[in-house]
Formats: C-alpha cells, sequence, structure tokens
C-alpha cells in the first residue's frame, strides 16, 4: 500500500464514461419494491425474540433482580441476567494516551446501573409482545444514588463517581497543544473569549438497532444493523472466546446509521451469546423508545476559547478547552476520547491561527453513552470559531465576510500545516466563499434587512466556512493512542466466466449507494456498464476484512481501493487482449465491454470472451499469466480535506421565536464527484441533521437523569415541513490523496449546518444584542428575549 | 393476566389477494402484514404514530399500520409497498421518480413515503410543492432532508412552474 | 413496543357497544380510529383489558345543521371527512380550518372527532372548538342517553364525565358565529400545539356581537378567556381592540410551565396567537 494516487503499474486514469453521472442507483429497485431485507425482516423458524429490561433510574446499586414471574408469563422461554454472561469480559475499549481512563462496559449491568435505560436482563420469549410481558413482570430492585447529569455539574466537583476508576468523573483530560498565549493576547488588539453550548443529540436512524442470531453447532451468523460488520465480528469472537472464522457476520440492508451503528452495541453481542446459550436463534429488534433513550448520543459539548485579534481581525492566537459529556460508557472501539480528541485535534478548521493551545476532556455521567455522530465534534467547533468571529467582527467593525476572508487557509498556502500539526490539500477557501455570498447577494443585504426591520420583521442572514477532513487513515488513529486504528480498506474485483463484475469490499454502505457509486468506478477502468458490475459488502465470509463505512471514508478509502484492484484487472485484461489481438498491452482500450487496439476499433475482442478463457479454457493464455481474473488491493491515506461554505437566510416570528428558513445555499468541494445526485443527497440529508440540531433536537434530562424527550412527539426530529429547499453548488479540487480524486463529503452537511443556522438566527437578532451562543436555540428563548428587549407588547402580525 | 390464547380469525384483502389471518387482538396491522403474511416491506419506524414508516393504504386512505390493529382491518382493502409495481415487475411512475430523484437512501422510510405519495397521486389534487411538503411531512425520513422525495412526489402532481398541475395526473383515480 | 394483552369485542350498534362495556367492567375500553389510544397501548402507558370498536357502528358519521343553527356531529366522523366537507357549514367555518391542524393526513383519515373529544387532551384542536362553540355532548349508558356541556364533560387532562359504560355518540355544537378564526403555534408541522387561540364572534349594526375566544395549552382543559370576550363584546373589530383583548386574553392566566414552554413562553403566545386568529377574522373584508 503506497499513498500515490496513480494506480500500480498505470498511468494516472482519465477516461470517464460513469464517474461524474448523476445515475439513477442500481440499489433502488429493490428498496423501491418492498424487497429491502434489513435485520427486522430475517425470519428464521424458531427465532426467540429477546426484550431487555432496562434501568428505570439513571444510578444507582442493583440489589436483586427477580425473574420468577417473568418465567411464569406465557411464550417465555428464558429470562437471562448478569450472572448468566460472567464468562463474557465486557466491552473495553482501549486508548494509549496519558489521561485517559480505561473503563469496562458489561454485557449486562452487574454491579449497578449508570443510566436510566441501560440493559439490565434479557427475556426471551417465542414473539414480541410476549418478551414484552416477560419484560415488565421482571423486578429490578435498585438502590438509587444520586445522578450525575451535566458537564457543568462535574466541573463544580462533589458529585458522585460514575466509575469508581474516576472519582472526579473525567475519563479523558488530554492537553493536546500546549503553548504559553499570554504575551501573545496581552499584546493582541482585541481579545475576545467565547463560551458555546451543544445540545446533546441522538442520530435516529428511521431503522433503529437490530440483530439477529443463529447458531449451528460451531458457527454463529449475525445478522446485525451495523456500519462496521469486522468490528462486531471481532468484538463477537472475543465475548464469546471463538476464533474469527466462526464468526460470520452481515450487515444486510441497513436503514441509516449516522454514527450510531459504527460502535458495537452491547446488544448485538449478547444476542450471539444466547443464540449459541440457548441454541435457538435470537432476534433483537430495538424499539424508538430505546433508540432514544438507551443507545448512543453524541455532540454535547462545553468550549470555552480565548482569541485574540490585530485591530484589522487577524487571528493572532487561540485557546480552548472542550468539555465533552460523553455519558455512561467509553464505547467500544472508539472510545469517549472521540469527541475531546476531534475537537481539540481540529478547532482551527479552515483558518490560519498561528498560536494553538487546545485540551480536550471527556466527562463521564449517568446518559447513555456516546457514539461518533455524524460530523464527530466538527459542527460544534465549526459553531464555536464562527460564532467567535462573529463576535470578533462586530467588535472590531469588521465585515463578517471580510475578517474570514484575511484568515481563510489562501490557495498559495497548501499544502498548509497548521499550529494544530494538521497538514491540508488544496482547497476551494476563499472561492466557496465568495460564491456563497454572491449566491446570497450578501451585498444587497445590509438594505433588505433594514427595510424588514422597518416593517417589524427579523431577517437573518448567516454564513461559515469549514473543512472537512475525510478518509482518516492509519496514521490518524494511532497518533491518538487508539489500539484499534480503522484506516485502510480493502477492495476485490473480479471478472466471472461472463464476463460480469463482482466487487467486495470492507467498506459497508447504509444508504450511501455504494452499490452505483463503486460500479461508476469499476466500469469506467474496465469499460464495461455499471449494470454488469455488482457489488458485496457487509458479509465477513464475502468480502475481504476492513472497517466499514464512518468518517466520510468509504469513497476515499474503499473507492481507491477498487479502482487500484480494478486497475490492476484492467492490466491483466490488457495484457490477454494483447496476446490475442496480437497488439502491445499498451495500445489496447477497453471499451463497451470489449478491448480493442487504439486506432483501430475492428480489431477487437469481446471482455466476455477473455473472461471465458481465463477461467475456462486456460490453455489459450500466455505462458506467464495465471488463470482466473481477479485483482486485490488496499488503500490507506493520509486523509483529505473537503470544505465549503454555508450560507442561509433565516427569518424569526418575533411573536413565537419560529426559525424559518428562506434560503439555505452550499458551496462544496469534495474533489471529483463520482455521482453528483448521490453527493447531493448526502449534502441534502447532512443539512437537514444539521438544521435539527441547531433548531429542534435535544435530549433533555431532569435532575434524576430521566430522559424527558423518550418518544418522537417530544424528540423533535424535523419534518419536510421545517427542512427548506437546498441550493448546491459545487467546485472540484481533485484530491491528491485519492486515486479517484474523489474526497469525503458525507459529513459536511451537518458540520456545516449549526453554525450556519444559528449565524442567521443572531444576525436577525443582532441589534437587540441578543446573544445566541447555545444550541438547540428554541423559539421560546428567542421569543422571550426578543419580548424582554424591544419590550414589544404587541408583537408584528405574521403569517 | 391477559394472554394471547384467543385469536382472532380476520379476512382481509391485501394488493387485491384475499387473505384470512388468525391473531390475536393485540397484533397490529403493521405486524400481521410483517409477521403473519410475510410482508417486510412495510416498516415500523416508531410504533407510536409519529414516523409513519408503516404507512400503508387502507380502503384507500393512507394510514400509519402500527395504530391500527389487524383486527380492524377485517373486510378491508389494503395495499402495501409490494403490489406498486407494474405487473410486468417493472417501477411504476411514483417508484420511478422516487429513483429518479435520489428520493431514498438507506430505504427505511420509502416503502411508507411512496404509499403516502400514492393516496396522495390518486386525489389528483392540483399541487403545489408546499402542499407536497406538507403531505410528505406527514412522514419522518432522516436520509434525504427530504428533498429528493419532495421533487419526486412533485414530478407527478406539480406543474414544472411549482405551481397546481390543474388535472389528473395519475390517470387512475 | 408492544400493546398489553387485551379482547377484542367488535359494537354492531350503540346499544351492543353500551351493553359490552357494561359487560366487560371498567377497564374496558372503546375504540373507534385509535390514533392516539394505539399509541398510548404500544407503549402499554394505557392497557385495557378489553376494547370495543365502535367504528362499525352505523348512524354516528353524520353531520347536520338543525334550523336552529346548531351543528350534530357525529363522534365518528374523520377529521379528513371534516376537512374535506364539501360545503360551507354557516357559522362553524372554522371548523375545516381546526380539521387541517389536527395531526397530519394518515391520522386525520382515521382519527375521530368523537374519540378526540373523549381522550380530552388539553391541546386537542376538537377540544379548543367545543369550548369555543359550548358544545355539548350526547352521551349513551345504560340508563339511556345524557346531555353535558363542555364545562362539565371536560374534567382535566385526559379525564371526562365518562362512565366506563358509556359512549359519546354526538357533539352538537352551539352558538354558530359569523366569523371565526383558530391559531396555534406547534414547534414542527403536525405536533400537537403548545398554545392554541380560537376566537368567534357576530357583526352587529357594525360591532362585535356574541364574543368568544378559547384558548388550549394553557390550563388542564380547554378554557375561554372572559377578560378577552369582554373587550371585544360591543366594540368595532378594530386591530387597537384585538390587541386590547389579546392582552387581557394571556393576563390572569396561571399556565403550566413544562418541557414545550414556560408559563412565561405560553402567556406571550396566547397574546400573540389570539390576536393573529383575531386579525384573520378580518382577512374576508
Amino acid at each position: 500500500m503506497d499513498d500515490t494516487a496513480t494506480p500500480a503499474g498505470g498511468t494516472r486514469w482519465t477516461g470517464n464514461k460513469w464517474v461524474g453521472r448523476p445515475m439513477s442507483r442500481l440499489e433502488d429497485a429493490a428498496l423501491l419494491t418492498g424487497r429491502g431485507r434489513y435485520t427486522g425482516d430475517i425470519d428464521v423458524p424458531g427465532t426467540l425474540e429477546a426484550v431487555f429490561v432496562r434501568s428505570t433510574v439513571a444510578s444507582g446499586e442493583i440489589l436483586g433482580i427477580d425473574t420468577t414471574a417473568a418465567l411464569d408469563r406465557p411464550g417465555v422461554q428464558a429470562v437471562v441476567t448478569a450472572t448468566d454472561l460472567a464468562a463474557t469480559p465486557g466491552l473495553t475499549a482501549l486508548l494509549e494516551r496519558e489521561g485517559f481512563v480505561t473503563t469496562t462496559m458489561p454485557l449486562l449491568a452487574t454491579d449497578g446501573v449508570r443510566y436510566a435505560g441501560e440493559p439490565v436482563a434479557v427475556v426471551l420469549a417465542s414473539d414480541r409482545a410476549r418478551a414484552e410481558d416477560g419484560a415488565e413482570s421482571v423486578v429490578v430492585e435498585i438502590a438509587e444514588k444520586p445522578a450525575v447529569i451535566s458537564i457543568d455539574q462535574v466541573r463544580e466537583g462533589g458529585a458522585g463517581a460514575v466509575h469508581e476508576e474516576a472519582p472526579d468523573n473525567i475519563l479523558l483530560d488530554s492537553t493536546l497543544f500546549s503553548d504559553d498565549l499570554d504575551s501573545v493576547l496581552e499584546s493582541s488588539h482585541l481579545v475576545v473569549t467565547k463560551r458555546v453550548d451543544t445540545g446533546r443529540v441522538v442520530a435516529l436512524p428511521m431503522e433503529g438497532r437490530s440483530a439477529h442470531a443463529h447458531w449451528d453447532g460451531d458457527r454463529l451468523t449475525l445478522h446485525t444493523s451495523t456500519q462496521v460488520p469486522h468490528m462486531v465480528r471481532s468484538a463477537v469472537a472475543e465475548q464469546m472466546g471463538l476464533m474469527e472464522n466462526q464468526v460470520r457476520v452481515v450487515a444486510p440492508d441497513v436503514g441509516g446509521g449516522f454514527g450510531q451503528k459504527c460502535v458495537v452495541a452491547r446488544e448485538e453481542v449478547i444476542v450471539a451469546v444466547l443464540a449459541r446459550m440457548l441454541d435457538r436463534p435470537v432476534r433483537w429488534v430495538e424499539d424508538r423508545g430505546e433508540n432514544i433513550v438507551a443507545s448512543f448520543a453524541g455532540h454535547e459539548q462545553v468550549h470555552e476559547m480565548t482569541a485574540g485579534f490585530t485591530a484589522e481581525g487577524v487571528l493572532t492566537a487561540l485557546s480552548t478547552d472542550v468539555w465533552c459529556d460523553v455519558g455512561a460508557y467509553s464505547a467500544y472501539p472508539f472510545t469517549c476520547a472521540v469527541e475531546p480528541l476531534m475537537a481539540a485535534g481540529e478547532l482551527p478548521g479552515p483558518y490560519r491561527v498561528p498560536r494553538y493551545a487546545a485540551r480536550g476532556v471527556a466527562v463521564t455521567t449517568n446518559k447513555s453513552p456516546t457514539a461518533p455522530y455524524r460530523g464527530v465534534s466538527r459542527p460544534q467547533i465549526t459553531l464555536a470559531v464562527e460564532r467567535l468571529l462573529d463576535e470578533a467582527a462586530a467588535r472590531l467593525g469588521i465585515d463578517r465576510a471580510e475578517i474570514r476572508r484575511r484568515n481563510l487557509i489562501r490557495p498559495e498556502d497548501f499544502p498548509y500545516t497548521g499550529a494544530n500539526l494538521v497538514t491540508y490539500d488544496a482547497g476551494t477557501y476563499g472561492e466557496s466563499l465568495e460564491m456563497c455570498l454572491a449566491e446570497l447577494g450578501y451585498d444587497r443585504w445590509p438594505e433588505r434587512q433594514e427595510r424588514a426591520r422597518a416593517e417589524g420583521r427579523l431577517l437573518g442572514l448567516g454564513f461559515v466556512c469549514f473543512s472537512e477532513r475525510t478518509g482518516y487513515g492509519t496514521p490518524v488513529f494511532a497518533g491518538r493512542g487508539m489500539a484499534v486504528t480503522p484506516g485502510f480498506d480493502t477492495a476485490v474485483v473480479a471478472m466471472d466466466p461472463t464476463g460480469g463484475v463482482t466487487v467486495t469490499t470492507g467498506v459497508s454502505a447504509h444508504g450511501q449507494g455504494h452499490a452505483t457509486t463503486f460500479a461508476q468506478i469499476v466500469a469506467d477502468r474496465l469499460g464495461v456498464e455499471p449494470s454488469q458490475v455488482r457489488v458485496i459488502e457487509g458479509d465477513t465470509d464475502a468480502v475481504p476484512f476492513g472497517w466499514g463505512t464512518f468518517g466520510s471514508r468509504s469513497i476515499v478509502i474503499g473507492g481507491s481501493a477498487a479502482h487500484r484492484a480494478a486497475g490492476r484487472l484492467a492490466e491483466k485484461l490488457a495484457r490477454l487482449a494483447a496476446h490475442r489481438l496480437e497488439a502491445a498491452p499498451a495500445d489496447i482500450v477497453l471499451e463497451n465491454g470489449s478491448a480493442h487496439v487504439r486506432g483501430t476499433p475492428a480489431r477487437s475482442v469481446s471482455l466476455a470472451a477473455i473472461a471465458h478463457d481465463a477461467h475456462i479454457a486456460v490453455q489459450h493464455l500466455p505462458e506467464d499469466e495465471e488463470p482466473g481474473l481477479e485483482a486485490r488491493d488496499s488503500y490507506d491515506p493520509p486523509g483529505t480535506f473537503s470544505n465549503a461554505t454555508h450560507g442561509a437566510i433565516v427569518e424569526i416570528d418575533p411573536g413565537t421565536g419560529g426559525v424559518s428558513i428562506e434560503r439555505y445555499v452550499v458551496v462544496e468541494d469534495c474533489g471529483v464527484v463520482i455521482n453528483p445526485l448521490i453527493v447531493d443527497g448526502q449534502v441534502h440529508g447532512g443539512v437537514a441533521q444539521g438544521i435539527a440540531c441547531a433548531l429542534y433536537e435535544g435530549l433533555d434530562f431532569d435532575e434524576e437523569g430521566q430522559c424527558r424527550t423518550a418518544t418522537l412527539m417530544d424528540y423533535l426530529m424535523p419534518t419536510a415541513m421545517e427542512i427548506p429547499d437546498f441550493e448546491l453548488h459545487h467546485l472540484e479540487t481533485p484530491s491528491e490523496h485519492s486515486s479517484t480524486g474523489a474526497k469525503g463529503m458525507g459529513e459536511g452537511g451537518t458540520i456545516g449546518a449549526p453554525a450556519c443556522v444559528v449565524s442567521a438566527v443572531a444576525d436577525a437578532v443582532a441589534h437587540l444584542g441578543i446573544p445566541v451562543d447555545r444550541i438547540p436555540v428554541t423559539p421560546q428563548y428567542l421569543a422571550l428575549a426578543i419580548g424582554a428587549a424591544t419590550d414589544n407588547p404587541d408583537p408584528g402580525e405574521q403569517t | 393476566m391477559r394472554t394471547d390464547s384467543e385469536t382472532l380469525n380476520v379476512e382481509f384483502t391485501v394488493n387485491g389477494e384475499a387473505r384470512r389471518v388468525s391473531i390475536p387482538p393485540r397484533r397490529t396491522l403493521a405486524d400481521v402484514l410483517r409477521e403473519d403474511l410475510g410482508l417486510t416491506g412495510t416498516h415500523l419506524g416508531c410504533e407510536h404514530g409519529v414516523c409513519g414508516a408503516c404507512t400503508v393504504i387502507v380502503d384507500g386512505e393512507p394510514v400509519r399500520a402500527c395504530l391500527m390493529f389487524g383486527v380492524q382491518a377485517a373486510g378491508c382493502e389494503i395495499e402495501t409497498v409490494e403490489g406498486l409495481a407494474l405487473p410486468d415487475g417493472s417501477l411504476n411512475d411514483l417508484q420511478r421518480s422516487f429513483s429518479e430523484h435520489h428520493g431514498l437512501q438507506c430505504g427505511f422510510c420509502t416503502p411508507g413515503m411512496l404509499m403516502l405519495g400514492t393516496a396522495y397521486v390518486r386525489r389528483a389534487v392540483a399541487a403545489d410543492r408546499e402542499s407536497v411538503r406538507e403531505v410528505v411531512s406527514s412522514n419522518l425520513c432522516r436520509c434525504t432532508g427530504y428533498q429528493g422525495i419532495v421533487d419526486a412526489v412533485c414530478e407527478l402532481v406539480c406543474h414544472p412552474d411549482g405551481t397546481g398541475a390543474g388535472e389528473d395526473p395519475a390517470g387512475d383515480s | 413496543m408492544k400493546p398489553a394483552a387485551f379482547t377484542y369485542h367488535r359494537a354492531e350498534s350503540v346499544e351492543h357497544a353500551v351493553s359490552l362495556l357494561g359487560e366487560l367492567g371498567e377497564d374496558a375500553k372503546v375504540i373507534a380510529g385509535g390514533q392516539s389510544l394505539v399509541a398510548l397501548m404500544n407503549m402499554r402507558l394505557a392497557r385495557p383489558s378489553a376494547l370495543v370498536d365502535v367504528s362499525g357502528v352505523r348512524g354516528l358519521h353524520h353531520m347536520v345543521l338543525e334550523p336552529s343553527g346548531e351543528l350534530r356531529i357525529g363522534a365518528l366522523v374523520t377529521h379528513a371527512a371534516i376537512e374535506d366537507y364539501p360545503l360551507v357549514i354557516p357559522g362553524f367555518e372554522i371548523l375545516p380550518k381546526a380539521a387541517a391542524l389536527v395531526g397530519h393526513w394518515p391520522i386525520r383519515t382515521r382519527g375521530t372527532f368523537g374519540g378526540s373529544i373523549a381522550h380530552a387532551d388539553p391541546t386537542s384542536e376538537w377540544c379548543l372548538v367545543a369550548v369555543l362553540h359550548g358544545a355539548r355532548m350526547v352521551i349513551e349508558g345504560p340508563g339511556g342517553s345524557r346531555t353535558l356541556g363542555s364545562e362539565d364533560f371536560f374534567g382535566g387532562p385526559f379525564m371526562t364525565d365518562l362512565g366506563h359504560d358509556e359512549l359519546l355518540t354526538e357533539v352538537v355544537l352551539t352558538e354558530p358565529r359569523e366569523r371565526s378564526a383558530i391559531r396555534e403555534f406547534a414547534r414542527r408541522a403536525g405536533d400537537f400545539a403548545i398554545v392554541s387561540a380560537a376566537v368567534a364572534y357576530d357583526i352587529v349594526n357594525g360591532r362585535m356581537s356574541g364574543a368568544r375566544v378559547a384558548l388550549g395549552g394553557v390550563a388542564s382543559v380547554a378554557v375561554r378567556a372572559p377578560a378577552a370576550e369582554a373587550e371585544l363584546e360591543g366594540a368595532e373589530a378594530t386591530p387597537e381592540v384585538f390587541a386590547r383583548a389579546s392582552r387581557a386574553a394571556a393576563e390572569d392566566l396561571q399556565p403550566p410551565s413544562d418541557l414545550h414552554g414556560s408559563a412565561d413562553y405560553r402567556r406571550r403566545l396566547v397574546r400573540v396567537l389570539t390576536e393573529r386568529a383575531l386579525a384573520d377574522t378580518l382577512a374576508g373584508d
């Protein structure tokens, strides 16, 4: 594996017939006709339904569990508690880093419970309703303890310990960059200090988590709704004391993940353990209440920043303390350090920060654990830095766009290595900003806003710039000290005797359309139609070892691996064709399912004929060629940066505080776009999720640690009426760190949107002096603040 | 405490085919379709009537199959996503429009969106983009940001300029 | 998320439903559209031992305008049927507007007017309309029929005077008004409102008469706002009067504070929404 963009032994690839086309997805037909197959659809005769008995209190000591009544309920076959799982060691996520406290997540709560919703027992019955009957009959006696529920509570001290190993409830306290900034700040024209708070949110894939396990005597088959089949296989094998070749993990159709399924859930491991223990197939389908309350959450952070600026608004120094509420456990394998390390490591984003100091802290609380939710800290650092710049601009009397122009990484800076020791490859930071401003009509904005204010209307315009590091390779994870470093990935491209192509790869889609984009990449390399290319993912028996899909890695890493493997296969096809056509391999062109001699299309042979010989009649092959048509390659990049500017115009109803989004403009650069339809779809969905974080969604807990937003009636995932139409524009700076020139882009929408919406909301009420430094921004907050600021008893009529 | 010892025989049609099931009263229509009839195209996303992933058409109207018990469907005509494709198996106009406009990603909300959209398209009302958004807002999608879904439905019911079509776009109402 | 077990009984008539409810005892419940009940049952927040399904009962699907001007609405009329009702019902023009605010379309196709009233959610549009229009609830029980005004019918959040063996069969809306409007605020389309406001009045000799203001989301049940009504009564329909009345509507309220809105916020919404609803009544002028 090397990091060059040139496929082994070949020339840089230029012939794009399919790449770049907005082709409809090959996976759609099945999903549109009800033939999708999700984990919950798997029906093996004799399957037992598992239902978890979950703690009703956030913190406490388990005094006893009485399963007698549950076992008497009709249909209940078994009730399992931690005692029955004593042979399993529990999930321990490791980080070799000073300041990290290792904790273990047992499969079922043993000594105590650490959040309301933590699994305490499992009931197995012939159907789900009867299993629920059993679950409500399990009596769990818990001596309740006061709950630890917030970062501020932990910082004040005196809270009880969530884990004995961490009496102060700090699971990581890491100074990533230390620098004495005092003298720089003292000599700065302006020093801004700012605190930004971001709410706890849950990824909420429309299909919750789910698992179905079947033990056949010496081998386990586990279907599970996961983004990371091989990670699940490793965890399950370890917990069950099996070789990994005794475990087959399959991610069938997966109904979204957004990070919630990129860690290993204790429930999916338990289902596997129980299938062997009971020698019956076992299925668990998470319900929505569990998905909100008991699965993995994310994004709850406090940022405390100090920044220096020159009179011209140029950043002189920036220091930040990032506090992350990681909840009750460290999720395997990423650990609870993923948010603080990402935030402190990448906070400067697209801006040149000459001096930088950063500390990341993971605070454990009696709330459900966290996983890397789409964007992973970058929505929060973007919000934090953009709020900082808006405030500095206002205080210095500098235009908001101008202060960004003066601090963005410039074209001549690339490759740019920042004070955070991250190297940025080329992007279009300034260009995307200017394009977005032009689209928004920024130069005419002040008049429009003034006119609106004169009519009693509150209009705001916001825009934010950000970088999106994608395709994290092994060195990044190793640099963090992670014991598991999910950097590389692998693809195998094979042509069968009929000329059909099969791609197997370790990445694992859950809506991203790999079956189409990978087919486009490979089709171009081999000169075939994408419809002839079948992409297989997610089955550990069928695909090479790989790390799955998360962190905007698939097109960069898996796509490059497929591109390179297809390149190798193309070379072999060219050699075999050259042999038959009596030409030089370098003169062979693969196109339209055939190989022909460059400049002489009539001298051609079909790929199917070559493929036939390569398998069925190998006596026709050149002497030095092996039988078969299969190539394999891996890829492990240093990471590549997409970038974007988001802009929005919003209107706040001064009476209700409701925010409506009039326009939402995205100018983004993710390098070479493989499929514009799919790229746009990723942006749409990502922005919608970011708008949700900005204005609607937030897990709310009472003082006892009870989640008060446990249904979709209270946890406000936005509908089509809250989400606007999006206007997208693309710039294209090909990446040097992927074989196709593509950069990852799965998270960008979510990264930019919270900051963008907040910037626009803040602009709308800037003249009233209302701070907007906390998300979600609620109508109640805005309406009451507007009321207090205007002392206006008669809010204007709105429709 | 009550159990499921008693089951009731219920008859209805699904996608035009007469079906008879013996089910406990507490089984929702969604579970009857999925568990008793193997029609797993109907998905359960929340089971409390908010997400709409389980939307099916009952006697011509879109309903949440998680908020209706199977026993209540006696004598009803039920339509599910499995019945949408044309007789030769090819995609119908709405399905094709969803694919062309990338109105689906993970596909989990898709059957519900399609059934909602099917019922809406049949009403043959002159629609504009805003009213399509209002209808689509009945169901939740986490992947698409709704844009592709709204585009897909609009394709069938809105004029290209975004105003109402004014005539029967489906031709089957 | 599956309901606890129950027995299922299909009622053929109102009398049959009442007799089934009597036989099945206090833990039995009526199901019509089920759009609130089944969600609660799935979460096991409601766990009736038996369901009496009245959805097949004939004679409860009517909307009849009496010569007196009152409107009789059968309990099984769906929200969608009211929303799509092809005729204007004089004096009750608020009905389709309110219906369109009930949940989402697939909820409105099954959910019923009577079911919503009997469920007595304090932010329900129909409870608000019932209070606005001085509804009389017609109840059938083992001893025959009785009628209750909304003030006696609604007892609190999700509580009514309905006995376990009684069935709400019809709601009579009274007090028709020439002009009416409804406004509500919810975080998302289709959600239960945080606060809702409905207004209605006649114009007599250029002045408002029979003014009514009803509010949802501010107390355990939908309530009238007498101070606001007093401001409107006999006054001209002007923005100044509307503003005064809206302030009066908010003044004496002690709304609850919860996850969805503080008391202060609810008071603000009352003022804002009442004023906007009143302004809507002039939209046709």
